[in-house]
């Protein structure tokens, strides 16, 4: 599909849904974390690489790009990519674009890729175990053949904010399948034999999964009408929870866990605790922290992106100066542009 | 073949000074690690792209990334051109040298070096070859996804320079879907690490642009991948037509009713001949065209699933299906297919086309590649990736022919430009490398180029990295 990068995203998805296709990286919506409004364009997902829980399996946003259309800082008009899936002629532009926060080039076109709708989706759901057991618990899922599409630990904290309640007691670890219904029905039946030993296993429908898995997407238990600083951090799976456990020590953190454990989104009690935060990450083997809500005192104090070593932040400033020879392309790398707009 | 591709002519100031670049390389590497002498040179003046040679001027051959950075950090202070190089398996004459360029191989950077069941991730070396690593993983339940044809011998670095892809990546995706992480040497010898084991990583998407580079951004040393739990069990399924019309509209309408096999493989009648001769696979010799069809999952999925394209089969005409019984028969329906190239190698000298096309352009382009060929009074093979419209014409020529080596670069030419005038590209997997670099304006517009070589620049200043690739050698910015 290829659509002016200014589409309200909404707009394509209705057309999508009509065909019964999808967007497989299922793009998030930050705007009720942020109590924002306005319309969501298909440039601001793809310039924010917004990718949501099918991310660990289906890819992200970056992935389902194919080609894009942009202007340069030097006005001029610039095709990048292609139409076709596979794709190796010249250098991957469009895989920089995507995600670069409207900092190097405007987008005007994408072409991305579609995946046809499931045929149904069903959610198991593992109750009572805590963090490290849930991470263990989601690793031997992955580990077997039954193509988990979704998989997120959701403790007792913020439990009770999914599907109004209707989890049942106790910290809830979910993992979506989805596909032929044939198929579905095989693959929880071995799902939920294996997991049994971890704890008490249920099993929701597909109208409550797709419920489930928006909430988990758009971050539901922090859409909270406050301004505490709100975190989104990308870890290896089995460090999510270490990292937690960790700033839990120190410091006032309620979170839940995306990608089977690699995504945690974290709200702060009180301070942003970016010190803490990017020292934890470092020593439970690297990955990144971005700062998405803030009041506007904390967010002018503290760097909201992750930090870069010296010679990677050289070589991003030299591409920048490809595409932007003037630096008429001001990011403000503020938390507002991850709500999907460029 | 005519030398009609033109390298960059050879620095002077390189060449005259071969004996003290060679002296001092071996000053930089272990003993048995640089390669300089005339014989010993050989086996790296060309790779699989077999149309071209040149002799390198020395071959460095490091065993660290720490000596990949003290040659580079070498090379780039006198500006001597650097080609890397993994297995020498590019289609695309990718690894071919030029004659004052040093090649860094990575043939001894062969080590696995942490695999990581509970993140589902392999750290490796680059001169780790892609099947290494889903053998080393296989034993638990787990493969590598991305599977080129060569994955015996070629290496994950050279796969990340050439964004490999391979028939499984209908549902798996190309190499860049599938890459984690790297450490990368620049041309300046400086060390670099990219993403890691978190699914995605800060800034800007730098691994999604080395992904594909074709060696000209840095040599990346070692690389973290994804691992996948393999599946139950996968069942390939041949479908045979009386047309390969038939069979493209029959691809274009699986994919089209939102069926995601795990590959969909297609072969013409003269392939189909090629291959059964070499492999014996049972392949049905009363057709046009055959489709390779693969699901894979329990055995009620795939027999879902095979209902469904068993259907649409039907109705566009299936003469023959034929479902594996067994893993020895699956095996060789796929090393019938995965032996096309070399089996193809043994009838005939060839030129191996790469052009991707939307599904829909697929009957269209390969009526009018059969005519182009026809015309030019030479055969053709077609064996590819029908799935994700990913073409193969092989084009059958007789190399000690002039003229006959002339007709094939000529229909080669004339063919990737069909693809891209169907909305495709020139290249899926193969990469540009020297092969394609001519036409690149073709599918790009001056200043699509200009974007993309200026930020090739950010990354060597200086064009020293595999400089006679991908970028036609007319308009390059001054370096």
């Amino acid at each position: 599909m290829t659509a002016k990068a200014g589409t309200p995203l909404a707009d394509i998805q209705d057309a999508l849904a009509q065909k019964r296709q999808m967007l497989a990286f299922e793009p998030l919506d930050l705007r009720p974390v942020l109590g924002t409004t306005g319309n969501t364009t298909i440039g601001g997902v793809f310039a924010t690489n917004a990718s949501g829980p099918r991310r660990f399996v289906a890819g992200a946003a970056r992935d389902s790009l194919l080609g894009v259309r942009f202007v340069n800082g030097n006005g001029e008009i610039i095709k990048a990519g292609g139409r076709v899936m596979k794709n190796v002629t010249g250098l991957d532009l469009a895989k920089v674009l995507s995600g670069s926060r409207g900092n190097l080039a405007f987008l005007t076109e994408v072409t991305f890729r579609l995946l046809p709708v499931p045929e149904t989706s069903a959610t198991i759901v593992i109750s009572g175990l805590d963090d490290a057991q849930a991470t263990a618990a989601m690793a031997t899922a992955l580990s077997m053949s039954v193509e988990v599409s979704g998989a997120a630990h959701l403790p007792e904290t913020v439990r009770g904010r999914f599907l109004g309640g209707a989890l049942p007691p106790e910290p809830a670890t979910v993992l979506r399948l989805e596909g032929l219904s044939a198929s579905v029905t095989v693959r929880a039946e071995k799902l939920r034999a294996a997991l049994a030993s971890f704890g008490a296993v249920s099993t929701i429908d597909p109208e409550a999964t797709d419920t489930l898995w928006r909430e988990i997407r758009d971050v539901y238990p922090y859409a909270d009408q406050t301004l505490r600083p709100l975190w989104r951090v990308s870890v290896a799976p089995t460090a999510g929870h270490q990292l937690i456990a960790a700033l839990r020590l120190e410091t006032g953190v309620d979170a839940f866990y995306d990608w089977q454990g690699g995504l945690v989104w974290l709200r702060m009690e009180a301070d942003a605790e970016a010190g803490l935060m990017r020292h934890f990450i470092k020593a439970f083997g690297g990955g990144h922290a971005t700062l998405v809500r803030a009041t506007p005192a904390l967010l002018a104090t503290t760097p909201v992106l992750e930090p870069q070593p010296e010679a990677i932040a050289a070589l991003s400033a030299r591409i920048k100066s490809k595409f932007d020879p003037a630096g008429i392309f001001v990011s403000h790398a503020t938390p507002r542009g991850m709500a999907g707009r460029p | 073949m005519p030398d009609k591709i033109a390298f960059l002519p050879p620095k002077k100031s390189v060449l005259d000074r071969r004996d003290i670049i060679v002296s001092d390389l071996a000053d930089l590497l272990p003993k048995g690690c640089l390669v300089s002498e005339p014989r010993g040179l050989v086996p790296f003046e060309t790779d699989a792209f077999i149309a071209y040679r040149n002799v390198p001027l020395a071959v460095a051959l490091p065993e660290t990334t720490a000596q990949v950075a003290a040659v580079l950090k070498y090379c780039s202070r006198y500006g001597i051109p650097v080609v890397p190089r993994g297995a020498g398996t590019s289609l695309s004459g990718g690894a071919i040298p030029q004659s004052d360029a040093v090649v860094i191989g990575l043939s001894k950077l062969s080590r696995i070096l942490d695999i990581d069941y509970a993140n589902r991730t392999a750290t490796v070396q680059a001169g780790v070859t892609n099947l290494n690593i889903s053998e080393a993983v296989s034993a638990d339940g787990y493969f590598y996804a991305p599977d080129p044809s060569s994955q015996l011998a070629c290496t994950i670095g050279g796969n990340i320079g050439m964004n490999s892809g391979g028939a499984h990546c209908l549902k798996y995706g190309v190499t860049t879907n599938n890459l984690l992480g790297v450490k990368m040497v620049m041309f300046d010898g400086t060390i670099i690490d990219l993403g890691g084991k978190a699914l995605d990583s800060a800034g800007y998407d730098l691994l999604g642009l080395i992904c594909g580079s074709e060696g000209q951004l840095g040599i990346v040393a070692e690389a973290t991948v994804r691992l996948i739990a393999k599946p139950e069990g996968a069942r390939p399924v041949l479908f045979g037509f009386q047309s390969s019309e038939e069979a493209g509209t029959c691809v274009a309408e699986i994919i089209g009713m939102g069926i995601i096999p795990v590959a969909i493989e297609f072969m013409d009648r003269p392939a189909i001949e090629i291959c059964e001769a070499f492999a014996h696979a049972g392949y049905p010799m009363d057709v046009e065209a055959l489709l390779i069809v693969e699901v894979e999952g329990s055995e009620a999925e795939m027999d879902a699933m095979l209902a469904s394209i068993i259907a649409i089969a039907r109705r566009h005409g299936v003469s023959t299906i034929k479902e594996s019984q067994s893993a020895t028969e699956a095996a060789l329906i796929w090393k019938g297919r995965k032996s096309a190239f070399g089996a193809t190698g043994r009838i005939a000298d060839y030129i191996c086309m790469d052009g991707t096309v939307p599904l829909s352009q697929l009957p269209y382009v390969l009526k009018k590649t059969g005519e182009i060929v026809a015309r030019l009074g030479l055969r053709v093979a077609n064996v590819f990736h029908a799935g994700d419209g990913n073409m193969h014409p092989l084009i059958l020529y007789n190399i000690n022919d002039p003229e006959d080596a002339a007709r094939a670069e000529e229909a080669g030419n004339e063919i990737l430009k069909l693809c891209v005038d169907a909305g495709g590209c020139l290249t899926g997997e193969h990469g540009v490398g020297i092969e394609k670099r001519d036409l690149m304006l073709h599918q790009f517009a001056k200043v699509d180029l200009d974007q993309q070589m200026a930020v090739r620049a950010a990354f060597d200043p200086q064009w020293i990295m595999n400089p006679s690739k991908v970028f036609p050698l007319e308009g390059r910015p001054a370096a």
